[in-house]
């Protein structure tokens, strides 16, 4: 569908749209919708979407569950690629949140869909939602807040430590080309604990487009881990924006992983609000086919005494194509701030494209900034080294690969999670399935 | 015979390097390989491994009677050809036990022998460490990285005693080691001497040849073997330099 379809689709049903819809994203929809239709949807020449051209899959005439009907019954044949965490389970199966209630969450944390904690505790929503996507002029953004109803809705309360972390499937499965919008929204309170991992898989061989968007908020002294996996197929497209806001003292890690995808685009954008921010961002690509995944990423230091460090690693093979974005904003009041971002890739092929641009503006004159880029091949000495004690030429580019994003995996700080992630990206470089054999789930 | 060269000839970038080298070597023996720089003595090493830069435009090399030039480098290890690089390289982000572990077992695989258990491998490790004098901090790191040039050196004595070849080429093990990490590294290869292997001493100087006795010394000048001689060809060769071959040439 065109912009015109979609202009169309939200005005002729508008009502359904809201009458479905939480009541709190309803009451930013009319504008979030105007803002779009000025914007419309990002093409080629547009800065930050140059290389990451979607009007092709735009362009599929997708169906949108707007009446939000149930699409979750029935028995999904589907099996995350990282079971058996031992995390409190969730799934937003298209645009829908699903809860399995099978574990119980420590007290006053709450986790449920969007429109059930806007009736059941309107005022903490109300504080929050929107607060980071209203500041946005990201064409996806602005789409999300036009369509998007629904989607998980996640609140630590102040000083509650989570031990186990939460685990979010998002899932594309239907019998039609399908698009889904979700909004996720986060609140970890002063020192308190919480961990995200985020699964985004498919079933079925139709075209999915997901505009997902998920806020956060890491308050006073709190520390926040979200991990995004992503393992779903060559029809999917997804875009995925990740908003940070982070207060005093507080920490976060964002490690972004994919693996099998078609088209991804993930914005991810971090604002550190607060003295003594620790910011630890980075993420691993690894492609093949026709995949192209562009990671555009922001981080912008406001006050002084902030860390961040980003790294990201691309493995790129055959025809498929990276992207990466990074800005880097030091603003006038970010005296000694420390930030570094590196970004290597290695491509496997003459066909592979990597595109990669770090930006970095300082307005503060007592920092210390730095970043680095680089991209080439295997070493071939290396590969000759390890070749002529005997190890096999495929092993032996399999060795590399591995050591090249082990310090990607290394930032991963669930051990059981880190374990699968090793053993999915081991069998990615093999080319052998996404499927995790380990664990009878999975059989 | 294990190692037979007949007229080998050989090119890098259109460029022949080896013009018709011919050697025999025999279990049990040492063969030093001397020369002056450019005559083509690392090329050698590399073509007897299966380098991918060169390209054999002539002849023939015969290990333990198989066509060795139809192998692929990782076969002709396994076969039993060990080379000690003259530069070793940093490969940072992979164990030295994984990489020790993976080549090990890739070797047994082909002589048809069970993987190594976990303990029986930390247990070979360990003995061969003892054997060059190798740190423990070494092995505990990745293959190489940040290692000085004698420990490098001495890593690649280490590999050698991991994987018992039949044949290690020595590829100027002594340049940028000094005299005590020269007298280890010698003391590694003669420990790990047997009747059933032999080694080729690639080396500039003689002062190698004082640790590591050869039975033969050959001068390899520009692509070509021109002379053999027992160990007292090293010391005449020592004394007279190299122009005194060039000029005979």
């Amino acid at each position: 569908m065109n912009e015109q379809n979609y202009i169309e689709l939200y005005e002729n049903h508008k009502e359904d749209i809201c009458k479905h819809g939480d009541d709190l994203l309803n009451e930013h929809r009319e504008d979030f919708f105007q803002r779009w239709r000025k914007t419309g949807f990002p093409n080629t020449q547009t800065e930050l979407y140059r290389h990451c051209d979607l009007n092709k899959q735009l362009a599929i005439d997708y169906g949108l569950n707007l009446k939000q009907i149930n699409m979750t019954q029935g028995n999904v044949p589907f099996q995350c690629a990282v079971p058996g965490i031992q995390s409190h389970l969730c799934f937003v199966i298209n645009d829908t949140f699903v809860s399995t209630q099978e574990s119980e969450l420590p007290e006053g944390v709450i986790l449920c869909s969007l429109r059930k904690a806007t009736q059941q505790y309107p005022d903490i929503v109300k504080a929050y939602l929107t607060q980071l996507t209203k500041g946005s002029d990201d064409a996806f953004a602005l789409f999300n807040g036009a369509f998007a109803q629904d989607g998980l809705f996640l609140y630590v309360p102040d000083n509650v430590q989570m031990e186990r972390p939460i685990q979010l499937v998002n899932l594309m499965n239907a019998p039609i080309d399908f698009m889904a919008n979700s909004h996720n929204l986060i609140v970890v309170g002063k020192n308190a604990k919480a961990q995200l991992v985020v699964c985004d898989h498919i079933t079925g061989s139709k075209q999915y487009f997901s505009n997902r968007v998920t806020e956060v908020f890491v308050q006073e002294g709190a520390q926040y881990e979200h991990y995004k996996l992503e393992s779903t197929g060559k029809n999917n497209t997804n875009v995925c924006a990740l908003m940070v806001n982070q207060e005093k003292d507080s920490s976060f890690l964002g490690n972004i992983i994919t693996l099998h995808n078609g088209t991804t685009r993930n914005n991810i954008d971090i604002n550190l609000m607060g003295k003594g921010c620790n910011t630890n961002l980075c993420g691993m690509v690894i492609g093949d086919g026709h995949q192209t995944i562009d990671n555009t990423t922001r981080i912008v230091h406001k006050e002084s005494d902030c860390n961040s460090n980003e790294l990201f690693k691309y493995i790129l093979n055959e025809q498929s194509t990276g992207v990466f974005n990074g800005m880097l904003k030091v603003m006038p009041d970010a005296q000694k701030t420390a930030a570094n971002q590196t970004n290597r890739n290695i491509l496997l092929t003459e066909t592979a494209h990597i595109h990669t641009q770090p930006q970095l503006e300082i307005y503060a004159d007592d920092v210390k900034c730095s970043h680095g880029a680089t991209t080439g091949q295997l070493d071939e000495q290396a590969l000759f080294y390890m070749q002529q004690r005997g190890i096999a030429q495929k092993e032996a580019k399999l060795l590399l690969m591995t050591a090249f994003v082990n310090d990607v995996i290394d930032n991963i700080h669930i051990s059981s999670l880190q374990d699968k992630i090793r053993l999915l990206v081991d069998k990615r470089l093999r080319g052998e399935e996404n499927k995790c054999q380990t664990c009878k789930a999975c059989h | 015979m294990m190692l037979e060269i007949k007229n080998l000839h050989a090119t890098i970038n259109g460029k022949e390097i080896l013009k018709g080298v011919n050697l025999n070597i025999n279990k049990g023996e040492v063969h030093a390989i001397m020369g002056p720089n450019g005559a083509g003595k690392s090329t050698l090493s590399s073509v007897l491994t299966g380098h991918p830069a060169y390209q054999v435009t002539e002849g023939e090399v015969w290990f333990n009677g198989k066509n060795l030039l139809e192998m692929s480098p990782e076969v002709r290890a396994r076969e039993g050809i060990f080379l000690s690089f003259q530069y070793p390289v940093e490969i940072p982000g992979v164990s030295m036990v994984n990489f020790m572990r993976t080549a090990v077992n890739e070797k047994r695989a082909h002589m048809n022998l069970p993987q190594l258990s976990a303990s029986d491998f930390l247990r070979l490790m360990r003995e061969k460490k003892e054997l060059v004098e190798m740190d423990n901090k070494l092995t505990n790191r990745s293959v190489n990285e940040g290692f000085s040039g004698g420990e490098k050196k001495r890593n690649e004595i280490f590999q050698m005693a991991m994987l018992e070849p039949q044949l290690s080429i020595l590829d100027e093990t002594d340049s940028g080691l000094d005299i005590d990490a020269l007298r280890i590294v010698a003391n590694g290869v003669n420990k790990l001497k047997t009747k059933d292997n032999a080694s080729m001493v690639i080396t500039h100087y003689q002062r190698l040849l004082d640790y590591i006795v050869p039975d033969f010394v050959h001068i390899l000048y520009d692509g070509r073997i021109v002379k053999t001689g027992p160990k007292e060809l090293a010391l005449e060769l020592e004394e007279k330099g190299y122009d005194w071959i060039k000029k005979q040439f």
